[in-house]
């Protein structure tokens, strides 16, 4: 054998072997870059934005929350899953409410768009709570009345089950009101979470279900701008004033507990 | 140019005759600074009850009191002379396509040709038929309403094709129960336009959703309640139809509904017919 094909030969065999070590470290390189390319904008801006309300010194309580159940009917199914639940309605509000949109394992039974974000959660003394979500819920919530029904259900059945001070529910995308989610259901009212909760003044109650009808809506309590107007009334021996918002707190921002906000308003 | 700024805005006089005065549009000149007004006379409605007249399809611009600040009135029926009309209104158009599936096919398109069977059906119920849009086209919710508030003796079906659901099911929805709430002078607010015909709605829906039940099998026996949007500013017995579903690979699955759809409907306005009554509030004192 010519001396010049032996150098040849050895070249292609040490190619081959510096290969074959390469190839799958290469391989793993781009399944990672795959992965981070799959992390859209919107949930970049979660991950900064979102604040995770979990006091450790908090028992773990049996949250229940409701995802489709898949089988293609619009119905809901409820899960059970072990949180740390804080007492503060809105805390404990925006707890289930980002666990909601964190979705369950099985993706067929997500109700609400991956990319969506609850950027903030309000509670009116009277009850009325509003939500207010990223653009991607209105976007990418699948167009029909039966997919924006399940999203809205999920979100106003999760509420009744974990929080019962939640009455009804107003939902806002990116701070405004909009006439429907995704071209059908009615974001203008309020929807019904819970009748069963704190008492309500007649003038601005809401209009009574039976009892396992689903969610309704009235004309908004909530203010129509997006920007939550004065409670006109307030509960009876509540210390709250009227149009007193519970907000949630936001991180290294200048926030009082609720508890306190109250005390502080009770004492004026 | 001519900048249209209000539609269909309707004022009764609640005195004399219960006649009522129709503004149809009104637009606003800007070039020359005017405000062109059109106006037309309308029938007054079948009753002699001043009442009636202010009860039956009254739009208004806006709501004219807070809800809170309005008595609730109890509320009568009175049978009115002939279901005649059914408005059909196929959703979205323009560019706007509603649901999208995988296969191109889009709500849009889809709604208009079963709105097409459905008319067919209709008339040869003996029914006439309105369209809130022929085309390519795509009205405001408002705009739709209007169309369907303008008839005497209507009922109004929204068809549309949904991205979720079972294949081949069909189902009627019919609007989240509103809180009864009406002005001083008896008037319903146009946002609120439903809440008279609630009842009526259900049993329309009930009745279409159970035929279509025994066609496409997997449909719920029963109307579904919902806050659809399109719904709630129609004063007439009012039921949106979904269709499942825009994801179906073939469009010729859809197509083969529609007959069943037409005739279902079809029969299920006619069964409503002999139940048509017009709900009327009885004006109480604050």
């Amino acid at each position: 054998m010519a001396r010049w094909i032996r150098w040849v030969v050895g070249g292609l065999c040490v190619a081959v072997l510096v290969g074959a070590i390469y190839f799958p470290i290469l391989r793993r390189r781009l399944q990672i870059a795959a992965k981070l390319q799959q992390q859209t904008a919107e949930q970049a801006r979660r991950e900064l934005t979102q604040t995770i309300p979990v006091n450790p010194g908090e028992p773990l309580v049996k949250a229940k929350l409701f995802w489709s159940s898949g089988n293609g009917d619009g119905t809901l199914t409820d899960a059970a899953a072990e949180l740390p639940l804080s007492s503060d309605p809105v805390l404990r509000s925006k707890q289930v409410l980002n666990t909601l949109l964190a979705g369950p394992v099985d993706a067929d039974q997500r109700t609400l768009p991956a990319d969506a974000v609850l950027l903030s959660f309000y509670l009116l003394p009277d009850g009325t709570a509003i939500a207010d979500f990223s653009e991607a819920l209105a976007t990418e919530t699948p167009s029909g009345i039966q997919s924006e029904q399940i999203a809205v259900d999920s979100i106003t059945r999760t509420l009744e089950a974990n929080v019962p001070r939640v009455q009804r529910l107003k939902i806002l995308i990116h701070g405004q009101e909009v006439e429907t989610l995704a071209g059908h259901l009615d974001l203008t009212g309020t929807f019904l979470v819970n009748t069963k909760g704190v008492q309500v003044a007649p003038a601005i109650a809401a209009p009574t279900a039976a009892p396992g009808s689903p969610p309704s809506t009235d004309k908004p309590t909530a203010p129509p701008t997006g920007k939550p107007a004065p409670a006109p009334t307030t509960k009876p021996g509540s210390s709250m004033g009227a149009g007193t918002l519970t907000r949630e707190k936001s991180p290294g921002k200048l926030a009082q507990p609720a508890g306190k906000l109250i005390e502080d308003q009770a004492r004026k | 140019m001519l900048l249209d700024v209000g539609n269909i805005v309707r004022m009764n006089r609640r005195a004399g005759s219960g006649d009522s005065l129709r503004i149809g549009a009104f637009f606003l000149l800007l070039a020359p600074g005017a405000l062109v007004l059109s106006f037309s006379s309308q029938a007054p409605l079948q009753t002699a009850s001043p009442a009636l007249a202010a009860q039956s399809a009254v739009p208004q611009a806006l709501p004219t009191a807070p809800p809170q600040a309005v008595p609730q009135v109890p509320l009568q029926a009175v049978p009115r002379a002939g279901l005649n009309i059914v408005v059909l209104d196929p959703a979205h158009g323009g560019t706007d396509p509603g649901a999208r599936g995988t296969a191109g096919i889009r709500e849009s398109e889809i709604v208009l040709d079963f709105t097409a069977q459905v008319r067919r059906a209709l008339e040869s119920q003996g029914f006439q038929v309105v369209q809130t849009r022929q085309g390519n086209e795509d009205p405001s919710f408002d705009d739709r309403s209007a169309i369907a508030n303008a008839q005497t003796g209507a009922v109004f079906v929204t068809l549309h094709v949904a991205s979720t659901g079972l294949p081949g099911t069909v189902r009627v929805y019919v609007n989240s129960d509103l809180p009864v709430t009406t002005d001083a002078g008896g008037l319903i607010s146009w946002d609120r336009a439903q809440t008279p015909f609630q009842g009526l709605s259900r049993k329309l829906g009930d009745l279409v959703q159970g035929l279509l039940a025994q066609r496409f099998k997997g449909s719920p026996s029963a109307a579904q309640t919902a806050a659809v949007r399109q719904l709630r500013t129609t004063a007439a017995p009012a039921i949106a139809v979904e269709i499942s579903s825009v994801v179906v690979e073939d469009r010729a699955d859809l197509d083969r509904m529609a007959p069943g759809v037409a005739d279902s409907i079809a029969t299920g306005v006619a069964a409503f017919r002999p139940s048509y009554v017009v709900p009327i509030t009885t004006v109480g004192t604050p």
